[in-house]
């Protein structure tokens, strides 16, 4: 049974990054704005609220701090994805080229400050971890659903599922979600009836900023002491998901389940009596999510359901 | 003249220059903000660049410059026809793979044929590699940047283990060294770049015939998607799938030998970095994926997708990084080069702009002299 509460912690740490980032892809995507800056985005996100949460961890510890670094990480991806935005709306620029401009400019963006505002010079931002909850005040102590989620756990898990709930409703119950959604199908169609495009996607980037930002920061807290100007591609795997979800809030967190479970069987294995009995060797295990992800694939794309306008900027001369 | 001044090359070289001085400055301006008395001295670093190291510097600006013409062609090429080929990570390191393997096992081979036969390999393995998200898109409508990204993963891990299985040197977790018929040959390269050291001792840079496989290959790429039909497919493919489909072009085809030969082009790219003497280049065994991959797409944009342009781009990026490493010298951070590169590629973004503006000056001229030349009928 402990194993079982295990993992599904564990898994908890793998999904809800995945989940908040592939929903502001979500988003951006619906908007019609590619967003393939995801990564960079995350780790603008997490540079700010680690470097935040290492200046005041001598003043300030526990949740305070942890909601404080929350909101500056989602404040800096925003800013950070609006040169996104810029580029591809007002300049109608290839989407790809300035998402691979702010992939390649945020890890060396955290490693040249990092390096440069730390007395030490090294890249390396550290951070000490006052802000796990080993157990929920009432909730924890349920029998079995306590264990599963709401021991050793991080007020960041409750605020992706929140998330969740809200984009749901803000996409398919407002009238915000729906013309967002009609830009990202047909633009032109919207503009007819008076919706202002360019508004709109701005607003679509935006939200993936911050949800990117955030992202960046649940992904490193729960999974490390420091933070190395990387998130591990995550931002390239939220995307996966954003795409194995079909663009849809509740597949996008079945995505996001999937294939946090299939990592953190990878990495804890070993601890699974099972599985070592197998002696299978360890990269075939951090192989499997890929391929798992990959054979899923297979047999879910033959009908996708891409926003058509995604990745097409919006011109109102075009026919 | 006038012509080819408002041709669109043109344009577009002028728009990638422009994207270069504003990055550039881009570049200053955060020199600056971090120690102010430096930031000129500071560029003149970055603008020597190479030339820094003298003749074996610039033999070096060559030798990185190798792979990451390598993967920009890859993404390039894949981009002519529609296709973004986030994969080259994957491709460039089974690549790798496939050719350090030839290089440590097959030493029957004859002496000349050995280092061609593993680069052969590499292309088939990298092909392999790109023909899996090349048949999930034009079979089962799999997005090729998921499934490219998926490949991505799966080849490192996959290498990791099969190093350690059969070319491992577990003394420094790296792959073992090739064997000297495997090198890729000098090709005279070591005649031409090097630092001469006391009275005759030549201090040689790393640069081998590879770069001279990678420019050839370029050339390759550029008749083939210019001058033949196949590469007219293509590129159709790219604009417009269904049109191209109405026409009689097999898209499907198209689509999946596009991938393929883009991952055989990543997959060269791994065999001409690391089929290197034993000083040199060896697979890592970490769980870190190529860096060259990703290298290759601000190349590959860089370049605008031209096989001739890549070329340029990836000389010009290794040059600004080699200089980059030399800014240590004044107290500066190596990693300033890969945000001016990123200001350069977000700056290319506003390549449209520079373009409609040369347009509409030119269109402007062109009704002035029209107007004029009534006038003097008149």
């Amino acid at each position: 049974m402990d194993i079982l509460y295990f993992l599904v912690q564990q898994t908890m740490f793998f999904s809800i990054p995945l989940l908040i980032v592939a929903l502001g892809g979500l988003f951006s995507e619906r908007s019609g704005v590619v967003n393939i800056a995801l990564d960079g985005i995350m780790i603008m996100g997490a540079f700010c609220g680690i470097f935040l949460i290492n200046q005041l961890q001598d003043r300030m510890s526990g949740q305070g701090l942890l909601a404080l670094a929350i909101l500056v990480s989602m404040l800096s991806g925003m800013i950070f994805s609006l040169l996104h935005a810029y580029a591809a709306i007002n300049l109608k620029s290839d989407q790809v080229i300035s998402g691979t401009a702010l992939n390649m400019f945020a890890p060396a963006f955290a490693i040249y400050a990092a390096r440069t505002l730390q007395p030490t010079g090294v890249q390396q931002v550290v951070f000490e971890n006052t802000f796990r909850i080993k157990s929920v005040p009432v909730l924890g102590d349920i029998p079995v659903l306590g264990n599963l989620l709401f021991q050793n756990c991080y007020i960041t898990t409750y605020l992706g599922l929140l998330i969740l709930i809200v984009a749901t409703v803000v996409l398919y119950k407002t009238r915000f979600g729906l013309r967002l959604r009609a830009c990202g199908e047909h633009p032109q169609a919207a503009d007819s009836v008076g919706i202002n495009v360019y508004r709109m996607r701005y607003a679509g980037v935006l939200i993936s900023g911050a949800l990117g930002g955030l992202g960046g920061l649940v992904f490193v807290i729960p999974t490390s002491t420091n933070f190395n100007a990387t998130v591990a591609g995550y931002g390239f795997l939220a995307l996966a998901v954003l795409i194995f979800g079909q663009w849809r809030p509740v597949r996008v967190l079945l995505a996001a389940f999937f294939f946090g479970l299939m990592k953190t069987l990878a990495s804890a294995y070993s601890g699974i009596p099972l599985l070592v009995q197998l002696n299978i060797p360890s990269d075939f295990y951090k192989m499997f999510p890929y391929v798992a992800t990959l054979v899923v694939l297979a047999f879910t794309s033959k009908n996708s359901q891409a926003p058509k306008a995604s990745g097409v900027p919006y011109d109102k001369g075009s026919r | 003249m006038r012509k080819l001044l408002e041709s669109k090359g043109l344009s577009s070289v002028a728009a990638s220059l422009i994207a270069i001085v504003v990055g550039l400055l881009f570049g200053v301006a955060i020199l600056a903000v971090t120690d102010a008395s430096n930031a000129i001295p500071g560029l003149g670093i970055i603008l020597a660049g190479g030339f820094t190291g003298g003749m074996k510097g610039l033999g070096q600006v060559l030798y990185f410059a190798t792979p990451i013409i390598m993967t920009g062609l890859s993404v390039g090429f894949a981009n002519k026809t529609g296709l973004f080929n986030i994969g080259a990570a994957g491709q460039f390191i089974v690549g790798a793979f496939a050719a350090v393997y030839v290089g440590v096992h097959w030493t029957f081979l004859p002496a000349g044929l050995h280092w061609p036969v593993a680069i052969l390999m590499a292309a088939l393995a990298g092909g392999l590699w790109g023909l899996v998200p090349g048949l999930f898109k034009a079979l089962l409508n799999v997005n090729e940047v998921i499934s490219s990204i998926m490949m991505n993963y799966i080849g490192m891990y996959g290498v990791n283990y099969l190093v350690k299985q059969t070319v491992y040197n577990q003394l420094k977790n790296e792959s073992a060294n090739v064997a000297t018929t495997a090198v890729i040959p000098k090709m005279g390269l070591d005649n031409i770049f090097y630092n001469l050291r006391g009275e005759s001792y030549h201090d040689v840079s790393s640069v081998n015939g590879g770069i001279l496989i990678a420019i050839a290959l370029a050339i390759v790429l550029y008749i083939l998607l210019n001058k033949t039909t196949f590469g007219y497919e293509l590129k159709a493919c790219g604009y417009n799938r269904f049109a191209s489909q109405y026409a009689g072009i097999n898209e499907k085809r198209s689509i999946v030998l596009s991938m393929v030969i883009a991952g055989m082009l990543a997959g060269i790219g791994g065999a001409l970095l690391y089929l290197a003497p034993a000083s040199g280049k060896h697979i890592m065994v970490v769980d870190k994926l190529a860096t060259e991959g990703f290298n290759g797409i601000p190349v590959a944009l860089l370049g605008m997708n031209n096989p001739i342009g890549v070329i340029f781009a990836g000389i010009f990026i290794s040059y600004i990084t080699i200089g980059g490493n030399y800014l240590q010298t004044l107290q500066y951070m190596p990693e300033v080069i890969d945000i001016i590169i990123a200001a350069i590629i977000y700056f290319s973004a506003f390549s449209l702009l520079v373009r409609q503006f040369f347009a509409m000056r030119a269109q402007r001229r062109r009704v002035a002299s029209e107007t004029e030349g009534e006038k003097g009928e008149a």
